[in-house]
């Protein structure tokens, strides 16, 4: 599984990229969650201007048989959304961690940066995910 | 009598196959004391019992065509083309599921597709679902849906010209919302504008109007629009689909979405339903619109093919999230307002719908003439149904003319505090013009030594 | 070969009907309303013959699967047989052409109607008054949950949560939320029953109710029903039935005598009304004594009895016609929650279940549930040898199996769902419930022979031979329908829901 290491994550699936001086952050879905949705067929994204408060929903992601939150990895103030992806979310399944980003804060707090994953946490948590799918095929 | 093919001897063979002694053993889960309990039905009948029994109930009621009916208020009498009745009683759609195996339900998808779009050519909208309920249940969704799109929104402003009882639907529905509901008051007949542009804040999620509204006139929606718009609420139009054949479509008044009963398109009256609530909106708004839709596509070979789709909105995908719970819709209702409006055609619906304006308003008329009776909102423009007041309370004035085989209309009083001498007339095109006279000339008999102060 | 779009067979200038002239002086429209509320252009309707129209709608319906034409062993919607009396009745003008605010003076054989349904729904259900209002399953429920809210309100606290099985019908969590409750999940244990621990773990004083439906969606008994009934009382909560399996019970237990407060039924299930590709139905509530006061209006009221007047004990139907009593709407109810939709209810299907209530009897109903409980335990022992049966007990009158098997074989619960229709059978439910991986739902119902199922178990067993033989083939299936399986991706992201002419 890609998990690129210049990105942080968290245990919802989203990816952050930092700016500048850590003040923006451009978030998206990451490859695992795009696969594990399938075809991904609507996006409901926060508008441009809209407060945003880490931990809590702030989007939806929409599947043929799926549909899925999205929780914001930080809190702060959204200053740019993807309109590519809400044309066209296929993009998200086909470069998730490229042009399928899905829209960018100002961070309204530094100090929840330290709650996010690294790329190695995350790869844990994904290789514990896949450890566990198997022996649930197994138990029944 | 039963439906039940399997025979005891079927079922003895079937149970030692399954390996149990009886059917007792299957069902040994069921405590004993569970199972001690008399039902006390009545005992069965067979086929040609419930035929005279129930026949002998219907003949208990006086159906429309053995009266001269000028009762309206969200069901109406209208001509039903016969090829409906013929065509939705095929079993192959009647009895039917929902069609979630797309490749075995093709006949069912096409017709809900062109459902779907016949009723947006008629209002005007982008996107049609394939059916709610009815009328006020419809409008209690529009309200789930405006308030789940707008979270942060409380309010819902309704006017007060709403049909009663889908006002009423909008309060239950929301009980448990903590929404506040303020109503407008109605000002010769129609809604009060002031009132509306005082009432719509930032916190409103939709504003309701209805036309031809609940007293039959028809409501300044272009004015209503340019209110509402910059408050960023949702402009819900409630429409009467058969005066659509003839009056502006909400698509082009700017309504965010139209709703309303459908029962005008060809279903019959049936005590109440089962009936058709319709909704549509704009296409911006495709994703935040409940029930299901169906969407052309193509199947693996690239040939047309008609599915289900956006049902990730949907309660059996979204559960507790999604913005409504609806999963039966009224299909079977659906198409037969589709089929109505094949038949109906292009020039069948204006013409219909102008039968209806015209109708009414010769009955208006004729009723203006009848000493002491008056139309009560003689400046509003309307379609099939008007308000008159009358010179003794419009119930005892209903009573009498029943006698005759006439139901005048709707005694407003009960809906309608200080209306008890108003009643709601409608006339479609199944009245002629002796009809139009007889009604006038019943009217008049009841009326002549009652006229009080 | 494809039927056309009716938009295609449009020819301007055809026409399938016609309307009477008006027969009087005709002023310009615009004399009669104002230019500005009438519309400028004609809706772009087809403009067809009436034989176009005949044929284009029969001959969709020919591409469609119905009961009348197939077998659907759907678990959770109990496709029974529709028997023809019903719409028979339901359709004399009598009942089909009466207008809701007629006097009651010409509608008494409609209230007597009602009011027959109401009492014989309480007798099948052990409840003790209906609302026959809700027009739908979904739609009952959201009235049950909102007399629940009407409930505890009065006793001056709404209460904040609703319990509902990991198991549980998508409708149940949602109609909770729009009554404006927190749903709480509690997790099935290995017998697809209710964990009484975990559900004794979140059961507090901030529960308003706990919806089960009994058989489970499992297919199961909820053999722990009698004390989860006194657990949720004790906390006082209240117990409601999701009433789409009543099938398995009609006749052998009922939900009142279990201690559920609320039930809400679907007619289109149980009482044998068609599901008419996904509608009209019904969907009657039923409440004990303390929720009366709350049910919505109208309610049915007795203006006058008859010196004979009915009892229900051993009262048969014509006797109830000869003798009923004089009934009215009856509006003045104070603690009502309201109206939940115009009107009074579905008459027309209702008049169908009322119908197919009145031809069985207590032996006949009996005999609904015993039958669908065969069968689809002749279903179970017949297949559990190649489909993995996750619950060892004797199913109720659905069984649940998994594809999981298969799925390790290289096929899923759709590709067999798919290959059935092949064989002519609708396909089961399938990845619901959602506890049960690649779940396969299946529901004979009572109105199937034995032939059928015989028919249905060996197109199981070929299927399973099938994957076992060539998994990939079934991924194409199925390969008889007039369309193979539908782009589904397609269809939602080039949303194509309303016909707008390609060259327009």
């Amino acid at each position: 599984m890609n998990v690129p290491s210049d990105l942080k994550y968290t245990e919802s699936h989203e990816w952050v990229k930092l700016g500048k001086n850590n003040e923006t952050a451009t978030i998206g879905l990451t490859d695992f969650a795009q696969e594990e949705l399938t075809d991904i067929v609507y996006l409901d994204l926060p508008k441009v201007g809209d407060e945003i408060e880490a931990g809590t929903e702030c989007a939806v992601v929409e599947s043929v048989k799926a549909a899925s939150d999205i929780y914001a990895p930080l809190s702060g103030k959204v200053t740019e959304v993807n309109q590519a992806v809400l044309d066209d979310p296929a993009i998200v399944n086909e470069d998730a961690f490229g042009k399928g980003w899905l829209f960018k804060i100002k961070l309204a707090d530094p100090v929840e940066l330290d709650e996010l994953l690294s790329d190695s946490d995350y790869e844990e948590i994904l290789s514990e995910k896949e450890s566990q799918d198997e022996d649930e095929e197994e138990e029944k | 009598m039963d439906y039940i093919p399997n025979t005891d001897a079927d079922l003895s063979a079937m149970l030692r196959e399954i390996g149990v002694a009886g059917f007792d053993e299957l069902v040994a889960a069921v405590p004993a004391s569970l199972r001690k309990f008399k039902m006390e039905l009545p005992s069965a009948m067979s086929e040609p019992e419930l035929q005279r029994e129930l026949g002998a109930m219907a003949a208990r009621n006086q159906p429309l065509d053995a009266l001269t009916s000028f009762l309206g208020a969200g069901a109406y009498e209208h001509f039903i083309p016969s090829a409906i009745d013929h065509l939705v009683s095929r079993g192959e759609l009647y009895t039917a599921y929902t069609p979630y195996q797309a490749e075995a339900s093709q006949g069912t998808l096409q017709l809900l597709y062109e459902y779907q779009s016949l009723i947006c050519r008629l209002t005007g909208m982008d996107i049609s679902n394939a059916s709610l309920y009815d009328g006020g249940s419809a409008v209690g969704e529009s309200a789930y849906l405006a308030l789940n799109a707008h979270s942060k929104r409380s309010r819902i402003v309704v006017s007060g010209a709403l049909h009663p009882e889908y006002r009423q639907v909008l309060k239950t529905y929301t009980a448990g919302m903590g929404t506040e509901i303020v109503e407008l008051p109605v000002r010769d007949g129609v809604t009060d504008l002031d009132a509306l542009a005082a009432a719509v804040n930032e916190n409103t999620a939709a504003v309701l109007l209805q036309s031809p509204n609940f007293f039959g006139c028809i409501e300044p929606m272009q004015r209503a629009g340019e209110l509402i718009k910059p408050k960023g609420a949702w402009f819900v139009a409630v429409v009467n689909p058969l005066s659509l054949g003839t009056l502006r479509p909400p698509g082009e008044y700017g309504a965010d979405f139209a709703v309303g009963e459908g029962q005008p398109l060809g279903i019959p009256v049936s005590y109440g339903g089962p009936y058709l609530g319709f909704l549509t909106s704009t296409r911006q708004l495709v994703h935040k619109i409940s029930g299901r839709i169906v969407g052309r596509s193509v199947d693996t070979e690239g040939r047309e093919a008609f599915c289900l789709t956006l049902q990730a909105r949907e309660q059996h995908i979204r559960r507790e999230k999604a913005a409504s719970n609806i999963c039966s819709n009224q299909s079977l209702m659906a198409l037969r307002a589709a089929i109505f409006l094949m038949l109906l055609g292009k020039r069948g619906m204006r013409e219909m719908a102008e039968l209806n304006l015209r109708r009414s308003h010769q009955a208006a008329e004729a009723i203006s003439r009848v000493p002491g009776f008056a139309l009560k909102f003689p400046r509003a423009p309307f379609f099939n149904e008007f308000v008159v007041t009358c010179p003794a309370p419009a119930q005892t004035i209903c009573d009498r003319l029943e006698r005759d085989g006439i139901l005048a209309g709707l005694p407003l009083g009960r809906f309608c505090a200080g209306m008890e001498r108003d009643l709601l007339v409608c006339v479609t095109e199944t009245k002629s013009t002796a009809d139009i006279e007889r009604l006038a000339e019943a009217l008049g008999r009841a009326a002549s030594g009652e006229v009080q102060p | 070969m494809r039927e056309s779009l009716i938009f295609d067979l449009s020819s301007p200038g055809r026409r399938a009907c016609s309307l009477p002239a008006f027969d009087a002086p005709a002023k310009p429209l615009t004399e009669l309303v104002p230019q500005d509320c009438l519309r400028q252009h004609d809706a772009d309707l087809p403009e067809v013959s009436e034989i176009d129209v005949v044929r284009h709608v029969t001959r969709l319906s020919q591409i469609n699967f119905s009961v009348d034409t197939h077998f659907y062993p759907l678990g959770s919607c109990t496709m029974k047989y529709n028997p023809k009396i019903n719409d028979r009745i339901a359709s004399l003008p009598g009942f089909a052409n009466i207008h809701p605010y007629q006097p009651a003076s010409t509608t008494q054989g409609a209230l007597a109607a009602f009011e027959l349904l109401e009492q014989t729904l309480c007798a099948i259900t052990g409840m003790d008054a209906f609302t026959l209002q809700p027009a739908a399953g979904a739609h009952g429920e959201l009235t049950g949950l909102l007399l629940i809210r009407a409930y505890h309100t009065a006793r001056g606290n709404p209460r904040r949560k609703v319990i509902v099985p990991d198991s549980a019908h998508g409708t149940n969590p949602s109609s909770a939320h729009l009554a404006g409750y927190h749903v709480v999940t509690v997790p099935s244990n290995n017998r697809g029953e209710v964990d009484l621990e975990k559900f004794r773990a979140v059961l507090d004083d901030e529960v308003a109710a706990v919806m089960l439906t009994n058989p489970s969606t499992h297919g199961v008994f909820e053999t722990n029903i009698l004390e989860i009934a006194a657990m949720a009382h004790k906390a006082g909560a209240l117990l409601y039935y999701d009433g789409a399996n009543l099938n398995a019970l009609v006749g052998l237990a009922r939900p009142g005598d279990m201690g559920f407060d609320v039930v809400h039924l679907n007619v289109h299930k149980t009482f044998s009304t068609p599901h008419g590709g996904g509608g009209p139905g019904a969907g009657p509530v039923g409440v004990k004594k303390a929720l009366e006061p709350f049910l919505p209006v109208p309610r049915l009221k007795i203006v006058e009895r008859e010196a004979l007047s009915i009892e229900r004990k051993n009262a048969d139907a014509s006797r109830f016609t000869l003798h009923a009593p004089r009934l009215a709407w009856d509006y003045d109810r104070p603690q009502t929650i309201g109206k939940m939709r115009s009107f009074y209810g579905s008459t027309g299907v209702l008049i169908r279940a009322l119908t197919y209530i009145l031809a069985h009897g207590d032996e006949g109903m009996r005999r609904v549930s015993e039958v669908a409980i065969i069968n689809a335990n002749y279903i179970k022992a017949k297949l559990k040898d190649l489909y993995d049966d996750p619950f060892p007990q004797a199913c109720m009158h659905e069984i649940v199996f998994s594809a999981r098997l298969q799925k390790k074989q290289g096929s899923s619960a759709r590709d067999i769902a798919k290959r059935l229709l092949d064989f002519g059978f609708h396909a089961p439910t399938i990845y619901f419930p959602m506890t049960v991986p690649e779940a396969l739902m299946i529901e004979p119902t009572e109105t199937e022979s034995r032939e059928t199922l015989d028919r249905f178990i060996a197109a199981m067993r070929q299927i399973a031979e099938e994957i076992t033989r060539n998994a990939e083939t079934l991924h194409n299936a199925p390969f008889t329908m007039p369309v193979t399986r539908v782009d589904e991706v397609k269809a939602a992201r080039e949303l194509d829901v309303n016909f707008v002419k390609r060259d327009a």
